[in-house]
């Protein structure tokens, strides 16, 4: 019984690790060639002459993922605190049925509402309209539904005594809140910081079709970006020799992002993989 | 991984959606294709532009209805791709976007099957009826950034390009003597629909795609029109009689000679029983005299 649970895990473990060494046997062709440096300091991304920079991309990336988060995290923490603690139970239900349409909905309806409403918005607002704005906005609803629902999974986790507790010693209902809940949820507030991280980071259709995927390190909110994932999906079908190899990096690139991800939160919340 | 890039998984995700219906992914390697006695049997596998891939798509179905106990196997990937595993007898027919170029004739066969041309669009509310060439060219590689100066209204130019590697961005630079580094984008596209729906939103953008494609959406009611190029009105007639010169013909490459199965099926596609799912496509059928001097 035993071996065949550890044959199991040892299967699940290893998918991670194939991956990983495919993506590293891709690239090495061109790693050997060119060296890694080159894929940050190159004058620009232009494979078909040999010029392979990823840094713009790499921000890209960074700045979509972390504007997403910044809207999405408090939108979905105080949402769900609403809803807890606050909504009538008629409206909190409503609240989370509607919360998990949102995240039912398949990332490249967003892209294409994205592409037909949002864009032209910006685009009034302030031309050309593809951005790393609507990006933002386009995976700010993406990823708000799985903060959302983590929160308001890990308030109904917080133990009834607790909150009995605060009231007994005449808390207010925010004072309670502050004091004792989000404390109390804060690993499990944290995990869903994490996991729509992840989310952000990879996203890849929606990402493609309003941020204009023009290969530059944006300047302002309204600039066209390119990020990683849709560097891969735009060329892959494409690709040949080098230029394929190249873009096997950005995979590279993407997967020890999320590694770091992961690492960091580990150091954050040592606690909440041991309990 | 040779199998796994041979499946085109990722073609299969990318944003060639409308290509990727009717195409079929299949892993298995080129089989014989010599004709039995009660009529043709066997396999043929093609790969390459997902812009033939449909139309192709297409014909196959027709030649395995006629052909019942023949399997075609139709897979995306690009042009390049399609070169490359014809050489590599990965596939029995590559399917590349644009005309044989002179030093490949040596090493591939062509057949043009069906011409596309590539026309310039704006969106409706933009006044401009009409650009030259060489207005155009500035207006890609940022020398004119407003409509203003092109007779239209004061708004910056949105300019709509192609994500590298699209033959269509190959004929446009070619024909238009451009660089793809030269090229200031504000947005990068990948297939025709992206292109269509990014101008029908953004009033001051331009880009190009194929005029089939476009003069389609158009007739869907899609708020964008065709610059001429060159003076020549992009319709689907200027493509069929040859005087719309951004156009490209669609091919069918071989490595050797073909024979027995990959011969019946070229001239299948080439024959007049198929004008009709070329017609369909928005895509021009060749005229006879034409074929005759691609086949020489």
């Amino acid at each position: 019984m035993v071996w065949s649970l550890q044959a199991i895990a040892a299967i699940a473990g290893a998918l991670v690790l194939l991956i990983a060494a495919f993506l590293i046997g891709e690239t090495l062709p061109v790693l050997q060639k060119v060296g890694f440096l080159p894929f940050f300091t190159d004058p620009a991304w232009n494979p078909t002459e040999a010029l392979y920079n990823l840094a713009p991309m790499l921000w890209g990336t960074l700045f979509a993922a972390a504007g997403s988060v910044l809207l999405a995290t408090p939108l979905g923490i105080l949402s769900a605190m609403f809803c807890q603690y606050y909504a009538p139970a008629g409206i909190a239900l409503l609240y989370r049925r509607l919360i998990e349409l949102l995240a039912g909905i398949p990332s490249v309806v967003y892209g294409f509402w994205g592409l037909v409403t949002l864009v032209p918005l910006i685009g009034r607002l302030h031309p050309p309209g593809p951005s790393l704005l609507a990006g933002m906005l386009i995976l700010t609803m993406m990823i708000l539904p799985t903060v959302a629902l983590t929160a308001d999974a890990s308030f109904a986790k917080v133990p009834p005594a607790y909150l009995q507790g605060a009231a007994s010693l005449g808390l207010s209902r925010w004072g309670t809140i502050w004091g004792v809940v989000i404390p109390a949820a804060k690993s499990g507030l944290l995990t869903g910081v994490i996991l729509e991280t992840g989310r952000a980071l990879g996203e890849t259709m929606a990402i493609l079709m309003v941020c204009g995927n023009v290969v530059q390190t944006p300047q302002s909110i309204f600039d066209p970006i390119r990020t990683l994932t849709a560097n891969i999906a735009l060329e892959m079908a494409y690709a040949l020799g080098d230029h394929r190899s190249a873009l096997f990096v950005s995979g590279l690139i993407l997967m020890g992002l999320v590694t770091a991800l992961v690492i960091v939160a580990d150091a954050i919340a040592p606690e909440e993989n041991h309990g | 991984m040779r199998l796994m890039r041979n499946r085109g998984y990722f073609a299969a995700f990318i944003v060639s959606l409308a290509a990727s219906f009717g195409v079929q992914a299949c892993s298995s390697s080129p089989q014989g294709t010599a004709p039995s006695s009660d009529g043709l049997t066997g396999k043929l596998i093609l790969t390459g532009s997902s812009t033939v891939a449909p139309l192709v798509g297409e014909i196959a179905k027709r030649f395995e209805a006629e052909h019942p106990s023949v399997r075609i196997d139709v897979q995306t990937g690009g042009s390049s791709r399609g070169l490359a595993d014809a050489k590599q007898r990965l596939a029995d027919i590559g399917m590349i976007s644009r005309a044989l170029k002179p030093e490949e004739t040596d090493d591939f066969q062509g057949f043009v099957i069906a011409q596309d041309g590539i026309g310039v669009i704006i969106n409706k509310a933009n006044s401009v009826g009409a650009i030259s060439d060489r207005q155009l060219v500035d207006i890609y590689t940022n020398q004119i950034q407003n409509w203003r100066e092109v007779g239209g209204e004061d708004a910056p130019i949105t300019v709509v390009n192609k994500a590298e590697g699209r033959s269509t961005l190959e004929l446009f630079l070619s024909y238009f003597q451009l660089q793809n580094s030269q090229i200031q984008a504000d947005v990068i596209i990948g297939d025709n629909q992206q292109g269509i729906k990014t101008v029908a939103g953004n009033a001051n953008a331009i880009g190009y795609v194929s005029i089939g494609a476009a003069e389609y959406d158009i007739g869907q009611g899609a708020p964008i029109h065709l610059l001429p190029v060159g003076g020549v009105e992009a319709t689907v007639e200027t493509v069929q009689d040859g005087s719309f010169p951004l156009a490209r013909p669609l091919t069918l490459v071989t490595a050797n000679p073909p024979s027995g199965l990959t011969q019946e099926f070229i001239q299948f596609a080439q024959s007049e029983d198929v004008h009709d799912i070329i017609k369909a496509q928005n895509f021009v059928p060749v005229q006879r005299k034409e074929l005759a001097q691609t086949l020489r």
